[in-house]
Parts: C-alpha cells; structure tokens; sequence
C-alpha cells in the first residue's frame, strides 16, 4: 500500500455514498414490465479506496455505475459523490471523475494523442500544456511512437491503453471502470490490469471497478462487493494486504457459492 | 523500384481510361448521329465545343453561368442553415419532430413547377423569387439527412464525451460535427444535383439571365448546339463543385482505415 493510498483509506473521507438507493426501469400501467435494477442499496466507499464491484449479468452493476456517473437517476434514496448530487450536478464534476468503458471508445477521427487531449480540452487547459500531460501518459502506458496513430491503425490493446491514459490525464480523483479489460485476451489483459492497478494506488484515486470475473476482482480490488440480482450487497469484505493464495481462494470459493446461488 | 512505378503508372492509366470510356462512346454515337442528321437536331461536337468556348471567352454570356451557379449556392447554403436547424430541433424536441416531419415530407410532395408559380405570385423580384424556390426545394432533404446523421450518432461515444461534462459547444466541437460530417458532404453531392435541375426551371421563368433563360433563348432561335453549351455549364459546375467536395472528403475523413478488399 502507498503512502498515499494509506493516507486516503485512513481518513475515512466518504467519498461516495448510497443511501436506501433504488432504481426501477418502466412504469406500471404503461403496459411494459416493471425491472427493478438496484433495491434499497446503502454503502459507503471512502476516498483512496479500490473497490471491485463483481456480480452476474443484469444485476444491477452498470445501473449502480450510471447512478455514481450521474448518466441515471435514482427512483428512490439518494447518490453522493463528494457530498454532492451526481445526476443533478451533473457539470460540477467537470475534472473529478473519469470513466474507463468496456470498450475503448476512441473517436475515430481523432488521433490517440488527441483523444487523450480529450478530457483536458474540457478542462480548457492550454494547448502546449495537454499535449505534455497527453504525452507523458501515453509514453508511461508503453506508447510513445504511436501518438499520431488513428484508433483504427492500434491493436485493441494499445486502444485500451489510450482510453486508460484519457482517464488518467485529467488528473480526476474518482475513477469509475465499467470492465474494461473484459474483451482482451488473457496475457493482454492480466498486463493492463496489473499496470492499472499500480497507476491506480501510485496516484491516490479512489476507483470503482465493475467486474463479472472473479479473477479480475480479486487481481484488482482491495474491498470486493458482491451483488445479488437486483443489485443487493451479498458480500463485503476488504481483502487483506498481499492476501495468501489460501485467502484468495477462500474469497473465491465464497464469491462462487453466492454467484451460483 | 521501376516495375512496380511501371505497374502504378498503367493502373492509372487505366483508372482515367475507364473513366473516360462512357463519354468518349457517348460522343462518338452523338458525333455519328450529327453525321446523318440535320444540324439543328442533332449538331456536331465540333460546333457544340466553338459554341462552349464562346461562353467561356465572352464576360456577358459567361457572367450569366455564373450567376446560376452563384443562385444555387445561395439556394443551398440558405436551406442548409435552415435544415441543420430544423433538425436539431427535431432531434431535441418530440412535438417539434412530430410538427415538422410531416410538414417537410408535405412539402417533398409539391413539384418544384408549382413552387415556381407559388414565387411568381408571392414574390415581386426575381432574385427573391429564384432564392426561395431553391430553398424550399432543398430544405425538406438537407432536413431530413442531417436528421438521420444525428440519430445515427454512436451512443456509446456520445455517452464517452458526455462523461467528460463538456459544454454544449466543446461536445457539438468534439462530437457531434464530426460525427456527423459525412452525411452532411453526402447531402451536397445529392442536393447539387437536385439543385442544379431545379434551378433552371426557376431560371425558365421570370430571370433575365443565368442558364435557364439562355437556354429558353436557344429554344426559341432553335439553336440545339447552344442549348447544349448552356447545358454543358451546368454540368461542369456541377462537376468541380463534387470534385472540391471530394477534395474536402479525402481530407477530413483521412482517418478512415482503407480496405484492401472493395465491398
């Protein structure tokens, strides 16, 4: 654990909060089902912390991450990002939260340097000052050489990589990751995880890692949740500092049995 | 190193060859028809070409080209603004969509001749008049295909940007213009041509110059080698206008990855 991770975990700072959080899809009466993605969610992550958010298909994972990326609303209860409405304060989050999606989303006529640009012209930083910041990651992330390059002219590794240094370059303090290594091959991906989660502790982030492999959660988060369908906690623990293969395996025969539930 | 510039100059070559090969035909036939036929219906190329150059050489006749061409892209640039307007209207709101679609696709339903009799009535000018009959023919489908554009704009990078809580203007920046950029060139090059054909019959009526008046002139001295000087400026506008677009397309999309293998 970094120093500053340990700082961060410490402090005990909430940095996003459900409170009683529901949300449900369809109204009735309208004659379409009524699908209740999140039921009467309460947790707490505190800054610094790295969070795997693991669970089944349609549980409900990618309803709660829309919810702390302000692109939903919740029915009923509330979401606090750094004690603020996410969804209704929607444009002061500007720069203090960046999102890795599960696929690269590159915009295909904009260079990889450009698209890591991307988030910083948001941000109206000078020209001169993105193209370092959009450098030096891309360098860092094993890409110097391929900044002028279009996404279509990149693996699909490199064009991970880049959406991974676009989130790192604004600097933001929350990093939400809707699985973003899940279409990568196994080498690929165990790589990327690895040098996310280093980027991830290096630079203080607390980050929210949705996920439906076990293996990925257990690479990656610090504090593992389990959903159950519709998004209820099934488990939550935080893993111990370098945990044994014993305690890994424990913790995955656990998750397992409330998966196969 | 030489063969294969050898094999690079005779694709070429090739290219233009097959490229030429339609109006080369098409001119032979006509030239051979002009042989066995009186010159007043079918004149030869040669008097068709003296006649062209004439325009081209003479300011008041060639003045006259341009002022058509300089009404179409009046026309055009006058429905576009209206019809990228319409249509983020329509993408925005769902009364103004359910409004205005069937007031457009009302309006595709009218022949251009009606519109030219509706501008002679309403209009006292003839610039006004040509103005308006060159917009309202075009806007319906400047509309419509900037409206597909934007509901054809990928979600997910729409979402991507939007996660960055850009303003209105930085995500119509990023986003939206070149997302939808490709389909606003495609709506010039379909447009042109409509265009084109429409604005000689507002021409036809009412204007003291351009290619449609001309034409009317050489219909009434029945000089058919006129008539198809005139109908030649048209087309060549019409031709260089698609080859800036084409220009403008290989340098804005230059980031599309190329097929080796056609479709």
């Amino acid at each position: 654990m970094s120093v500053m991770e340990a700082a961060l975990a410490q402090s005990g700072v909430v940095e996003i909060h459900f409170d009683k959080v529901s949300k449900t899809f369809g109204r009735e009466g309208e004659g379409k089902g009524v699908f209740r993605a999140v039921d009467d969610l309460t947790l707490d992550i505190h800054a610094g912390e790295m969070v795997a958010v693991l669970g089944r298909t349609g549980c409900g994972k990618s309803t709660m991450f829309n919810m702390i990326a302000g692109l939903q609303e919740p029915s009923t209860g509330r979401v606090e990002v750094k004690g603020r409405n996410p969804f209704a304060e929607f444009d002061w989050f500007r720069g203090k939260m960046a999102i890795v999606f599960q696929n690269d989303r590159l915009l295909p006529w904009r260079t990889a340097i450009q698209n890591v640009e991307l988030g910083l012209e948001m941000l109206d930083r000078p020209p001169e000052e993105r193209r370092e910041i959009a450098q030096g990651w891309l360098s860092k992330l094993g890409l110097a050489g391929h900044e002028n390059d279009y996404p279509h002219a990149l693996s699909g590794g490199m064009r991970q990589r880049v959406s991974i240094a676009r989130a790192f370059a604004t600097d933001a303090g929350i990093l939400l990751c809707d699985e973003p290594f899940s279409a990568l091959d196994e080498m690929t991906g165990n790589r990327l995880r690895a040098e996310f989660s280093e980027l991830v502790r290096e630079n203080g982030k607390t980050a929210v890692f949705i996920t439906h492999s076990i293996h990925e959660a257990l690479q990656i988060g610090r504090r593992i949740i389990v959903l159950r369908r519709p998004a209820k906690i099934a488990l939550d623990e935080r893993m111990p500092l370098n945990p044994s293969r014993d305690e890994q395996d424990a913790m995955r025969a656990r998750i397992q049995d409330i998966l196969s539930e | 190193m030489i063969a294969e510039r050898d094999s690079t100059a005779v694709r070429g070559l090739k290219q233009v060859a097959t490229a030429l090969a339609p109006f080369v035909v098409l001119a032979g036939l006509w030239q051979l028809a002009s042989l066995g036929l009186p010159r007043y219906l079918v004149p030869s190329l040669v008097d068709v070409f003296w006649r062209t150059l004439d325009i081209f050489a003479d300011w008041s006749q060639f003045s006259s080209a341009l002022a058509t061409a300089g009404r179409i892209m009046a026309g055009m640039v006058g429905a576009f603004v209206i019809g990228v307007g319409l249509a983020f209207l329509m993408e925005r709101s769902t009364v103004a969509d359910k409004f205005l679609g069937p007031t457009l696709n009302f309006f595709q339903g009218i022949p251009a001749l009606s519109w030219v009799v509706f501008a002679i009535i309403w209009f006292k000018g003839v610039e006004p008049r040509i103005l308006f009959i060159m917009v309202v023919t075009t806007l319906p489908a400047f509309a419509f295909q900037i409206l597909g554009a934007l509901r054809g704009m990928s979600r997910d990078l729409l979402e991507m940007v939007l996660s960055f809580r850009p303003t209105r203007w930085k995500m119509f920046r990023t986003m939206v213009l070149p997302a939808i950029l490709p389909d606003i060139l495609t709506s010039w090059r379909v447009n042109l041509g409509n265009a084109s054909r429409v604005v000689v019959v507002a021409e036809l009526v009412g204007a003291t110059g351009g290619v449609g008046y001309e034409l009317l002139q050489q219909q009434q001295l029945f000089d058919m080698a006129g008539a198809l000087a005139w109908t030649l400026q048209l087309v060549f506008f019409v031709l260089i206008t698609q080859k800036i677009i084409s220009l403008i397309e290989t340098w804005a999309f230059k980031y599309r990855a190329q097929s080796e293998r056609a479709i």
